[in-house]
């Protein structure tokens, strides 16, 4: 249906004969039909599955609601338990934690071997892929299995640790090596912002460095006046999505714990613990008084980190 | 780096020039040497844990775990037996068929919608065009928490728990705006000339878009396909959430019903099909990791 009308408004506009204005209005028409017409799908996504469930979960987060009974108001009363929530507030120091220290050393780890590799040599196209292979499978179900299993007690981690001296004693039941074992799995996936750093650096003038050489700046002088500078867009926009992705760890916690976030509630991410309350005990309204303080807590991070941009990320020419 | 110190091609003395060149190989040979011993070292680390996951399965269920080599002494396909033979009287083809249905339609629903959306992005221009591509990256920073429970309320309410639908749905409706904004890049970067032309030739944007653009955008179409199907297949939550009959289960929750049910120290069977069910993941990555790569560092896709 789309299609007959679309062609119809957009032929005549074509052909028409009479005075300029006339054409011209009815092209913007067309173009406008046109617009929306291939916006359709994203715009239903949009409404329907997007904004629409936002204000529902705006509404519902001052609401107790079971899904069998209707909702019934309760004011601020989810806001005001969830602060005295002791597993609240843990799924925050969880999160904080895996958020704060993760994405860092994930970065920094990123931005290493981007350096290393960008110096050109043979087999960097193998070496590139082999460290993206664990971005793609990183977060499956899978590969925490395999986690678990090397990080059991009498497990592979276990071994190599006993052999440099460490206490015997597997991280998964240990919950003060839980963090640090999950902090490990996202740091494996160091790849995928890898390869956009690299990316990054390619786009670097050869010159600059050159330059600077002449000049007498060392290694570190360059790195520090030269690449942070020059990368600091992508360096950006890798902290700015792997920040918010960080937020959403689910399947590794929920393997390792059986989804219980356990031991001792080391591994209550804050999904899984929205998703306890939603989808087990189905509180409905508690768990989208949750999500809502997670969308003001990550908005708040984003304006700040769009902000805080202005002082240190450098837009030379046409870089994005 | 070592441009620098390289002397020029047309040295006066050649003596030193070639001595100086003997050096400058020498260095960067020795530099080329301690690059790979490390970029090799990292590889080691980097791929032991997939390694040794394809390994276990081949090993006896008790001496996977405390068992760090990469060769099995004893290798035997009990393990693979034992997981193709399935769950609770449901066979592993079945999760595998589940797993490859949605797959596919995801890959069908994302080309579709997001390519829609991307043309209108990209190649139209209408008024409220700037808002609403706000509105569409500002959905890619939003923390998905916030939609799930009325989303699951919504299908739950319409009777469609228990089915694909809730886990297409958005495929089909472009939600994912990570492959609108992969197309509208990639869509921005095709000379203007092209639809140009068409339009003087009558073409609307119907023809534009299927005869120009859709054959244009295979690499695009190719980067997306592979992710959205990766993404899909990998995906937990949703089919957590949505799918509660076991035959209806992908390999994931599969997977999960797998390890709650066997015993801690039975880690064969959960190896073998942990390892099965990546291996799609692993032959796209084989067949395609330049796509992958590319489309990564060209438009920050997260794997």
């Amino acid at each position: 249906m789309m299609t007959t009308h679309l062609e119809r408004s957009a032929g005549p506009a074509v052909r028409s004969s009479s005075s300029s204005a006339t054409v011209r209005r009815r092209r913007k028409r067309a173009e406008l039909l046109a617009g929306y017409g291939f916006l359709t799908p994203w715009l239903l996504g949009f409404v329907l599955l997007t904004l629409g469930p936002m204000i529902a979960s705006l509404y519902l987060a001052f609401t107790d609601y079971n899904l069998f009974s209707n909702p019934t108001w309760a004011g601020l009363a989810n806001f005001t338990r969830l602060f005295h929530d002791p597993d609240y507030i843990q799924s925050w120091k969880v999160t904080a934690g895996y958020v704060l220290i993760g994405t860092p050393l994930k970065l920094a780890a990123a931005l290493v071997v981007a350096m290393l590799l960008n110096a050109k040599r043979r087999g960097q196209g193998f070496y590139r892929s082999a460290f993206y292979a664990p971005s793609l499978i990183g977060a499956s179900v899978s590969v925490a299995i395999v986690w678990k299993a090397m990080f059991i007690d009498g497990g592979i981690v276990d071994q190599v640790g006993q052999f440099f001296g460490a206490a015997p004693g597997g991280w998964v039941g240990n919950p003060s090596k839980t963090l640090p074992m999950l902090i490990l799995l996202t740091v494996w996936q160091f790849g995928a912002p890898m390869v956009i750093f690299l990316a990054g650096l390619k786009q670097i003038p050869r010159e600059l460095y050159e330059a600077a050489s002449i000049d007498g700046a060392g290694p570190l002088r360059k790195f520090r006046s030269i690449t942070v500078p020059m990368l600091s867009p992508v360096l950006f926009f890798n902290l700015l999505l792997e920040t918010i992705h960080a937020f959403q760890i689910f399947a590794s916690a929920f393997i390792i714990s059986n989804g219980t976030g356990g031991p001792a509630r080391s591994t209550l991410f804050y999904t899984l613990y929205l998703y306890q309350r939603g989808f087990v005990s189905f509180q409905m309204g508690y768990a989208a008084a949750m999500a809502w303080v997670l969308v003001l807590v990550v908005g708040v991070i984003t304006a700040i980190l769009f902000r805080s941009s202005r002082t240190w990320v450098h837009y030379s020419g046409e870089m994005r | 780096m070592t441009t620098v110190s390289a002397p020029p091609a047309d040295a006066p003395n050649s003596v030193d020039s070639a001595r100086l060149r003997r050096v400058g190989r020498a260095r960067r040979g020795g530099r080329s040497l301690i690059f790979h011993l490390v970029a090799l070292g990292l590889t080691v680390v980097v791929l032991y844990p997939g390694v040794w996951m394809i390994v276990s399965m081949f090993k006896p269920s008790h001496s996977i775990v405390g068992d760090p080599s990469l060769v099995p002494h004893q290798a035997s396909l009990d393990n693979v037996v034992a997981a193709l033979s399935g769950i609770g009287g449901i066979s592993f083809w079945t999760f595998v068929r589940n797993s490859v249905l949605l797959g596919v339609a995801s890959v069908v629903g994302v080309v579709f919608s997001c390519s829609l959306a991307a043309y209108a992005f990209a190649r139209v221009s209408f008024r409220g065009r700037g808002v609403l591509f706000s509105l569409m990256i500002g959905t890619l920073l939003l923390p998905f928490h916030v939609v799930i429970i009325p989303q699951y309320i919504l299908f739950n309410q319409l009777g469609l728990v228990n089915t694909f639908v809730p886990l297409l749905l958005g495929k089909f409706l472009a939600v994912d705006a990570f492959f609108v904004f992969l197309m509208v890049q990639f869509m921005r970067n095709l000379p203007r000339q092209l639809d140009e032309a068409a339009r003087i030739d009558g073409a609307g944007h119907i023809r534009i878009f299927f005869s120009i653009m859709v054959p244009l955008m295979k690499p695009a179409f190719i980067t997306s396909s592979i992710f959205a199907f990766i993404w899909s297949w990998n995906d937990f939550l949703g089919p957590l959430i949505y799918l509660k009959r076991p035959d209806l289960y992908t390999l994931p929750i599969a997977l999960r019903l797998y390890v709650d049910q066997t015993t801690v120290s039975d880690y064969g069977a959960q190896m073998a099909m942990a390892v099965l069910a990546l291996v799609p993941v692993l032959l796209f990555f084989l067949v395609f990791q330049r796509y992958l790569v590319e489309g990564v560092a060209t438009q920050g896709l997260k794997g």
